[in-house]
């Protein structure tokens, strides 16, 4: 690893006024990705921002949706996930479970144990992996990604491989959405890594709105499948996707699998996010 | 910098360069070489060791980031070298390693894991410990003895 200067903030404020100083800084969230990086010398900031101390950006809040005549579908309260809670807490957290299930299924499938102690939600979502599974999620969610300087739409927030709407000063403080009616997510993780192969978020929204995200398959990042979306708008099931024509064109192909066979997990994915 | 921990219960303080990794620290600095570097690619979990109480890969953090924390690494579980944890008494008894390189890592992880599901009150059945032990490679390929000597060590820890 090269050398870094290292500062430990205090407040999301303290970190932004220490990126801001540095020649070309980092902020260190859990540091799961950038640690192996920066040993392997791919990447060489000259200072780093840990962010671990703040104890402000930890932390799940849940409000509950306000009651407006008969509540049709389940779902609608507003969740907010601190950028430094990590992995195994949004896995194991009693109160999020009962109004989100997926995405604490989804966060208990990151990695391994060790790395869900360390690693975050702010962390994985700034890195914006290709592969990775949170991206999927807060497509599919509709989530607002909250910075030290503004609120960001997912939709305008993803910005194709590890690329970000972020500005160069700017830190993930926490991302927010709207518990769906119903969602769930399928994941052909690789056996050696275990980042995605293809993983597909659904979700239908309290309103009605069908999103659908896939990760790990396309070869600029997550993105929408309006097919998909079109069919399980109609009619929400694992029959209705049978009819999607799933196209390979702009799928990764990579040693561990083909554009073909990518298209084709997408598909068995979607199904089992159905299931 | 200086950078001042607890390790094994014991208050610790070293000057280290910025770029100093937790394992590093552990191996180069406080002599612990019980905590091994097996992959430097943060997959094969022979550096697992408890960060407040927590498992991690001590290759994927920097030790300035364990600034105040309490660690404890494999040298920190037995009470003495004639009183083992009963984790490593299941290891040996139900010969749970072969070369034994990955050995501090996998105790680490399986008192770890076992913690935790006794806290929860889930079941540590043997697909969970399997799946639990996702980030720990034995290159020896002896997972079975693995996950055996865990259910083992599990059924004589009790920690709540």
């Amino acid at each position: 690893m090269y050398e870094t200067n290292f500062h430990k903030a205090s407040t999301a404020q303290d970190a932004a006024a220490l990126l801001a100083k540095s020649d070309d800084g980092k902020i260190l969230a859990g540091g799961q990705t950038l640690i192996p990086t920066m040993k392997q010398r791919l990447a060489a900031p000259s200072d780093l921002i840990d962010l671990s101390q703040v104890s402000a950006l930890r932390g799940i809040t849940i409000t509950k949706r306000k009651k407006m005549g008969i509540m049709k579908a389940e779902g609608g309260e507003t969740i907010t996930i601190g950028a430094m809670t990590t992995h195994s807490e949004v896995a194991g957290d009693a109160e999020l479970v009962k109004v989100c299930p997926v995405i604490c299924q989804l966060a208990g499938n990151i990695g391994d144990p060790a790395v869900r102690h360390r690693g975050t939600i702010g962390g994985s979502v700034a890195n914006n992996d290709p592969a990775a599974d949170y991206p999927a999620a807060l497509l599919a969610l509709g989530a607002t990604i909250h910075t030290n300087a503004r609120e960001i739409a997912a939709a305008d927030y993803f910005k194709g491989m590890f690329a970000t709407a972020l500005t160069d000063d700017e830190i993930i403080t926490a991302v927010s959405f709207q518990a769906p009616a119903v969602a769930g997510y399928g994941k052909f993780p690789n056996p050696a890594s275990r980042y995605a192969m293809a993983g597909v978020f659904v979700a239908k929204s309290v309103e009605g709105d069908v999103r659908v995200a896939v990760t790990g398959a396309g070869d600029n990042g997550v993105y929408r499948h309006a097919g998909l979306e079109a069919a399980l708008s109609a009619d929400w099931s694992a029959a209705s996707v049978e009819a999607v024509e799933v196209s390979a064109d702009g799928l990764m192909s990579d040693l561990h699998g083909n554009a073909a066979y990518r298209a084709n997990l997408i598909k068995v994915m979607t199904k089992r996010a159905l299931a | 910098m200086k950078i001042a921990m607890t390790v094994n219960g014991k208050s610790v303080s070293r000057d280290v360069t910025d770029n100093t990794l937790l394992v590093e620290y552990i191996r180069d600095h406080l002599r612990l070489t019980g905590t091994h570097v097996g992959c430097d690619t943060s997959q094969c979990g022979a550096c697992v060791v408890h960060v407040d109480g927590q498992a991690m890969k001590s290759c994927t953090m920097l030790a300035a980031s364990a600034e105040g924390a309490a660690i404890t690494t494999v040298e920190g579980l037995a009470k003495s070298k004639d009183d083992l944890h009963p984790m490593q008494v299941a290891f040996k008894e139900n010969h749970g390693l072969q070369c034994g390189f990955c050995t501090p890592g996998m105790i680490m992880t399986a008192t770890d894991m076992v913690t935790r599901y006794q806290s929860q009150g889930k079941e540590l059945t043997e697909d969970a410990i399997r799946h639990e032990l996702e980030g720990n490679i034995c290159r020896c390929t002896g997972y079975h003895n693995i996950v055996k000597s865990i259910a083992d060590g599990a059924s004589k820890m009790t920690t709540v």
